[in-house]
C-alpha cells in the first residue's frame, strides 16, 4: 500500500524535473513489481486463510497436517520444523499470519507447489555450518510448549535429537539416545546441555573420545555420557 | 753526534747474541758460569738494537725475530724434550716443573736482549710479542706431547692420596699450575685438558666407594666417611688445585656418596632413620640435615624419605586400631580411639620436635610432616571415618567420666591438640557435624565437666576453622544456658498455677532449631502423665512468646521413674520412651509385643530397641517370654517384681540409633548448599569467569571446610544456571557471565 503511493508521489515528483515527459526506468520497474508484490502477498493471505482456523485467525496443527498432506509431507517430517524457523514461529504447532507471509515470502512461494518445490532449496539453506547452529537451538526452544517452560523431557529429546542431528551425527545420536533413556540422574534437558551436545558431537572424536576432558567445562551429563561409554566400550 | 756507528753484518751479529745465547744455557743448566754482568748485557742489547735501526736492507729485524723463536724451538727439541721423554711417573713431573721453570727465565732473558724488536718491530707488522712467542714454543712443542701423560700422573698421585699415602703437595700444585699457564689468560687448556679427567675419575673413585660403604657401614658411620671425604677434598682444592676445581669437585663428591643412595642409606634396615628416630639419635639426625642442606635439592630427598617414614608409622598406628576394633565385632567405636588418638598426637609431637630442631623448621619437611599426617587423618578406622573418631575423642576428653584424672593443663594440652590434628582433616565439616551431636548430648544429658574447657575448645576451633564452623555451636551453648534461666520464671509459673502442676517435678529445656542437630520425633503416645508436663509448659511459653512453635523431641528426654520391686524400690533412669513403655505395665500386668506397639504408635524398629533394652540387656526390669536374648514379634512382656540391685538409683542405658549415615547425609546436603553459595559469590564478584577459574576458586574458598568434588560443583553450576544465576557465554562456552 505504502509503495504505491510512495511511487505514485515521485511519479507527480518527476514532472517538476527537466525532462517532464519520460519517467526514470526504474520508476516503472518500483511499479511494476510493488504490483507484482502486492499480487503475491494477497495469494500468500489467500493461502492462509485457506489454512487457518476460522475462529482462532491462526494455522492450527489441523491445518498443519492438512497442508503437510497436500505437500505431501509427514508432518512430523524435519522439513517443517525448517519451515518454522524459516518463518521464526513462536508457537509450536501454529502459524500466524505474520509469520507465514514471513516465511513464504523468504521462499517465494504463493501457492502449494511453489512451495513444495522450495522444501529442498530450505533444507540446504538451514544446513549450512552458519544456520545450522541457529536451527538447532530454535527447534529446542520451539518445543516449550508451557509459560516458564526451560527444560523439556528425556523421551521429547531423544525424539527430537533423532529428527534434527540423526542424519547428520547418526552414530552420536544413537548412543545418547540409548544413555538418556537409561539413566536416572536427569528427568529433563535443559538448553544448555542441549547446545553442549551439539559442540560435543562437532568437537569431540567418536567414539574414542580421545580428546575428551571431563575437567573441561563440559555439561555434567556429558561426562556422565563419555563414562558410560567407557564402561561399555571396555 | 756525528760518531759513525759501524754497519754489522748480519751473520756477524748474530754470532755474537749466539755467544750470549750459549752462556745462559750453560747457567740454566747449573754449570759454573757466572751471571751476566750490565755490561755484558748492554752489549747484547745493543747488538740487536743496533741490528734493527740499521737502514735498507741491513734492517735484520725480521730475522732476528725469526731467530728468536728457532733458538727457542731448538732448545726445546734437542734439550728439554729428550730428557723429559726418558722420565716416569713422578719424576717426569718433577723434571717438567724444573723444565718450565728453566723455560720461562730463559724467555725472560732472551726478551730483554731482543727488547728492541717487541718496541717497534712487532707492532709494525701485527705479530705476536716475544712473550707470547716463547710460551707458544713451549706449548706447541712441550706442553701438545706431554699434557696427557702428565694429567695421568697427576691423577694417580691424587687417587694415592685418597687411599692415605703421603704424597709431594707442592710438586703437584706446580704441575697444576703448568695447566693453568699454558691457558695465557683463559682456563680452557686447565678445564679440557685436566679438570675434566680429575671430575670424571673423583666420579668413579667415590661411586666405587659408595657402593662398597653402603651395603658394609651402618648409617651414622657412611654419614661419618661421607663427611670426612668431603672436607678431605675440599682441603685437596685448596692445597695444590686451582680455586675454581671446588664447587665442581664437591658437586661430583655429594652426588656420588649421599645422593644415589640416598634412599638406601636412610631406608637401612638396622641403622636408618626409623632406628635413629627410636633411639633419639638427634646428633646423627643434625648431621644428615647439615650434609643435605649443602645438596641443591638434598633436603627434598631427605624429607621425601622422612614422609615415607612418618607415614607408615602412623598408618601402622591406624591399622593396629582398626584390627582391634573389627575384633570387638561391635558397631560404635568402643574405645579404640581412645587409644589411637593420643598415640597419632604423640607421633605429630615426636616429629615436630625433630622438625624444629635437627631439621631448623626448614620447610620441606615442615610439607613432609604435614603430608604425611594428611595421609594418616584421613583414613578410616574398621569402617568409621576419621572425622568421627576425633570427634568421639573430643567427647571423651570433655564429658563426664572420660577424663577426671587428667588436671586442667593436661586437658587444655588435649584439646590444643585435637584441633591441631583437625587442619589434617580433609572432610572438617563431617568432624563438625560429628562433634555437633556429641556435644548434644553432653549438654542436654548433663555431662559436661568444665564449661570452661568446653568454651576454649569452641575458641580454638573458631581461630582455625573460621567463625561460620562453630556459630551453632556456640548457639547451642548459648541455649541450654538461657534454659536453665527460663527454668527459674518456669518455677514460679507452676507456683502462680498450681491447679496445672502436673504433680512432679518437670524440667523443659528450649532448643533453636537452626542450631541444634535435626532429629526425628516419633509420634509416640505419651503416658497421660507426661502429656499433662507437655500442655502446661506450652501454657507457660505460650504465655511468653505467641510466635514461636514448640516440637517435641522426646528420645533426648529423660525421666527418673520409680520402680517398686519386691526387694527394694529402686529409681530407674530412663529415657521417655522407655518411661512410656514401663507405665504401660501400670495398667496391664502382662502385654504382648503387638499390644505394646499399637498402644504406643512406636515403629517395629523403636519398639524392638526399647524393649530389648529393658528385657534383655544388663537390668531385667522386664521378663520376657520366651526368654531368649533378642525380640521376636510373638514375646509377650511382664513387669519383673523380683529384680533388684545393689545401688538404689540406676540408669537403664538405651542404646543410641546409629546415626551415622544420617551424618553423612546431612554433611551433603549442606555442602551442595555451601557450593551454591560459593560459586554465586564468586559470580557475583568476577562477573565473567571461565571454568577452570571459577573451579579452582570454588575449591580454594571450600577448602577451610572440606574438598568438594569436581563433579558435584559442576552440577550445581547446572543448576544455577537452570535457576538463572548465571549462563554460559554462547560464542565462548568455557566462560560463564553471572545475571543479577
Amino acid at each position: 500500500m505504502m509503495r504505491r503511493s510512495a511511487c505514485a508521489s515521485k511519479k507527480t515528483g518527476q514532472t517538476n524535473s527537466t525532462n517532464p515527459i519520460s519517467c526514470s526506468p526504474s520508476d516503472l520497474f518500483r511499479s511494476a513489481s510493488s504490483k507484482a508484490s502486492s499480487k503475491e502477498m494477497e495469494r500468500i493471505d489467500n493461502l492462509f486463510y485457506f489454512y487457518a482456523n476460522k475462529s482462532s485467525g491462526m494455522i492450527d496443527p489441523e491445518g498443519i497436517e492438512t497442508l503437510c498432506s497436500d505437500m505431501e509431507v509427514d508432518h512430523t517430517d524435519v522439513r517443517i520444523l525448517m519451515l518454522a524457523w524459516k518463518m521464526k514461529a513462536e508457537k509450536q504447532g501454529y502459524f500466524t499470519l505474520e509469520e507465514w507471509r514471513r516465511g513464504l515470502k523468504a521462499l517465494r512461494a504463493d501457492t502449494v507447489s511453489k512451495l513444495k518445490k522450495a522444501l529442498p532449496e530450505l533444507e540446504k539453506e538451514v544446513r549450512r555450518p552458519s544456520n545450522f547452529e541457529d536451527f538447532y537451538s530454535y527447534s529446542f526452544c520451539y518445543c516449550l510448549t508451557e509459560e516458564k517452560q526451560k527444560s523439556i523431557d528425556i523421551e521429547s529429546i531423544c525424539q527430537l535429537l533423532d529428527l534434527v542431528l540423526g542424519s547428520q551425527f547418526r552414530s552420536q545420536v544413537d548412543y545418547f539416545i540409548e544413555y538418556l533413556k537409561i539413566q536416572s540422574d536427569y528427568k529433563v534437558i535443559n538448553l544448555d546441555q542441549w547446545m553442549g551436545f551439539f559442540r560435543f558431537c562437532n568437537e569431540i572424536s567418536f567414539p574414542d573420545h580421545s580428546n575428551y576432558n571431563p575437567d573441561l567445562a563440559w555439561p555434567l551429563i556429558l561426562d556422565n555420557f563419555v563414562e558410560w561409554m567407557q564402561v561399555k566400550q571396555s | 753526534m756525528g760518531q759513525e756507528i759501524k754497519l754489522i753484518e748480519f751473520d756477524q751479529g748474530w754470532a755474537d747474541m749466539q755467544k750470549g745465547i750459549s752462556k745462559l744455557k750453560r747457567l740454566l743448566a747449573g754449570e759454573a758460569e757466572t751471571p751476566f754482568s750490565t755490561r755484558e748485557y748492554m752489549t747484547l742489547y745493543t747488538t740487536i738494537y743496533n741490528m734493527c735501526i740499521q737502514k735498507g736492507p741491513y734492517d735484520h729485524s725480521e730475522q732476528l725475530y725469526n731467530k728468536y723463536k728457532e733458538t727457542l724451538e731448538e732448545y726445546i727439541t734437542s734439550t728439554v724434550l729428550p730428557s723429559l721423554r726418558e722420565k716416569h711417573d713422578k719424576f717426569m713431573l718433577k723434571e717438567l716443573v724444573q723444565r718450565w721453570l728453566n723455560h720461562k727465565l730463559m724467555v725472560k732473558w732472551l726478551v730483554r736482549f731482543f727488547h728492541y724488536l717487541d718496541r717497534y718491530f712487532i707492532n709494525r707488522r701485527s705479530l705476536p710479542t716475544l712473550n707470547v712467542v716463547g710460551l707458544t714454543c713451549f706449548l706447541d712443542l712441550v706442553y701438545e706431547e706431554m699434557h696427557s701423560k702428565v694429567k695421568d700422573v697427576v691423577l694417580v698421585l691424587i687417587d694415592q692420596e685418597r687411599e692415605g699415602e703421603q704424597i709431594d703437595r707442592t710438586l703437584l700444585k706446580n704441575a697444576v699450575a703448568i695447566f693453568v699457564d699454558m691457558g695465557m689468560g683463559e682456563m680452557n687448556r686447565y678445564q679440557n685438558d685436566f679438570e675434566v679427567y680429575l671430575l670424571q675419575g673423583t666420579t668413579s673413585y667415590y661411586s666405587r666407594k659408595a657402593a662398597k660403604w653402603i651395603g658394609e657401614d651402618t648409617c651414622p658411620n657412611y654419614l661419618l666417611k661421607a663427611e670426612e671425604c668431603l672436607k678431605k677434598e675440599a682441603d685437596r682444592v685448596y692445597n695444590y688445585l686451582h680455586l675454581t676445581t671446588e664447587t665442581k669437585l664437591i658437586e661430583k663428591v655429594q652426588h656420588e656418596l649421599l645422593v644415589v643412595y640416598v634412599t638406601q642409606l636412610l631406608e637401612k634396615e638396622d641403622s636408618g632413620i626409623k632406628v635413629l628416630f627410636r633411639d633419639d639419635k638427634v646428633d646423627v639426625h643434625c648431621r644428615i640435615y647439615l650434609l643435605y642442606n649443602k645438596i641443591s635439592q638434598g633436603l627434598e630427598l631427605v624429607a621425601n624419605v622422612f614422609k615415607q617414614h612418618v607415614t607408615a608409622e602412623g598408618t601402622a598406628l591406624v591399622q593396629q586400631a582398626d584390627a582391634a576394633a573389627s575384633n570387638q565385632a561391635s558397631n560404635a567405636p568402643g574405645g579404640h580411639e581412645q587409644v589411637l588418638i593420643p598415640k597419632i598426637i604423640e607421633l605429630h609431637d615426636k616429629y615436630m620436635t625433630y622438625l624444629n630442631s635437627c631439621f631448623q623448621g626448614h620447610n620441606q619437611f615442615q610439607k613432609a610432616l604435614k603430608e604425611a599426617f594428611e595421609v594418616i587423618c584421613n583414613k578410616t578406622v574398621n569402617g568409621n571415618p576419621s572425622a568421627e573418631i576425633l570427634a568421639s575423642f573430643a567427647d571423651h576428653v570433655l564429658r563426664k567420666g572420660g577424663s577426671e584424672k587428667l588436671g586442667d593443663d593436661d586437658i587444655e594440652e588435649r584439646l590444643e591438640k585435637i584441633v591441631k590434628l583437625l587442619d589434617y582433616l580433609i572432610d572438617k565439616d563431617v568432624f563438625a557435624e560429628f562433634y555437633r551431636k556429641k556435644l548434644a548430648r553432653r549438654l542436654l544429658f548433663d555431662r559436661i565437666t568444665n564449661d570452661d574447657h568446653e568454651r576454649s575448645i569452641l575458641s580454638k576451633l573458631k581461630q582455625q576453622c573460621g567463625a561460620p564452623f562453630t556459630s551453632k555451636m556456640e548457639g547451642m551453648v548459648t541455649d541450654v544456658v538461657l534454659a536453665k534461666e527460663n527454668q527459674a520464671s518456669f518455677q514460679e509459673y507452676l507456683r502462680n498455677n498450681p491447679d496445672v502442676h502436673p504433680g512432679f517435678d518437670f524440667t523443659a529445656t528450649v532448643l533453636t532449631t537452626g542450631f541444634w542437630p535435626s532429629y526425628k520425633s516419633l509420634n509416640i503416645i505419651l503416658p497421660t502423665e507426661l502429656v499433662k508436663c507437655v500442655e502446661v509448659f506450652k501454657g507457660f511459653y505460650e504465655k511468653k512468646t505467641k510466635h514461636r512453635k514448640l516440637t517435641w523431641i522426646h528420645s533426648l528426654g529423660t525421666c527418673h521413674i520409680n520402680g517398686k520391686f519386691e526387694p527394694k524400690q529402686i529409681e530407674l533412669i530412663v529415657s521417655i520412651y522407655q518411661a512410656s513403655v514401663l507405665v504401660l505395665f501400670n495398667e496391664s500386668g502382662r502385654l504382648s509385643y503387638s499390644e505394646i506397639v499399637s498402644q504406643l504408635n512406636l515403629t517395629h524398629e523403636d519398639t524392638t530397641r526399647l524393649l530389648h533394652s529393658l528385657s534383655c540387656a544388663k537390668y531385667k526390669i522386664l521378663n520376657k517370654e520366651p526368654s531368649s536374648k533378642s525380640i521376636s514379634q510373638s514375646d509377650t512382656f511382664e513387669f519383673n517384681p523380683k529384680f533388684t540391685d545393689k545401688l538404689r538409683r540406676i540408669k537403664v542405658p538405651l542404646p543410641p540409633v546409629d546415626d551415622r549415615k544420617k551424618v553423612v547425609e546431612d554433611v551433603s546436603k549442606d555442602r551442595r548448599y555451601a557450593i551454591d553459595a560459593a560459586v554465586v559469590r564468586i559470580m557475583k564478584s568476577r562477573k565473567v569467569i571461565s571454568h577452570q577459574q571459577l573451579i579452582s576458586e570454588t575449591v580454594e574458598q571450600l577448602s577451610r571446610t572440606f574438598k568438594p568434588d569436581i563433579k558435584a560443583i559442576k552440577k550445581r553450576i547446572e543448576d544455577l544456571i537452570t535457576r538463572d544465576y548465571m549462563e554460559r557465554d554462547p560464542d565462548q562456552p568455557t566462560m560463564f557471565r553471572y545475571l543479577a
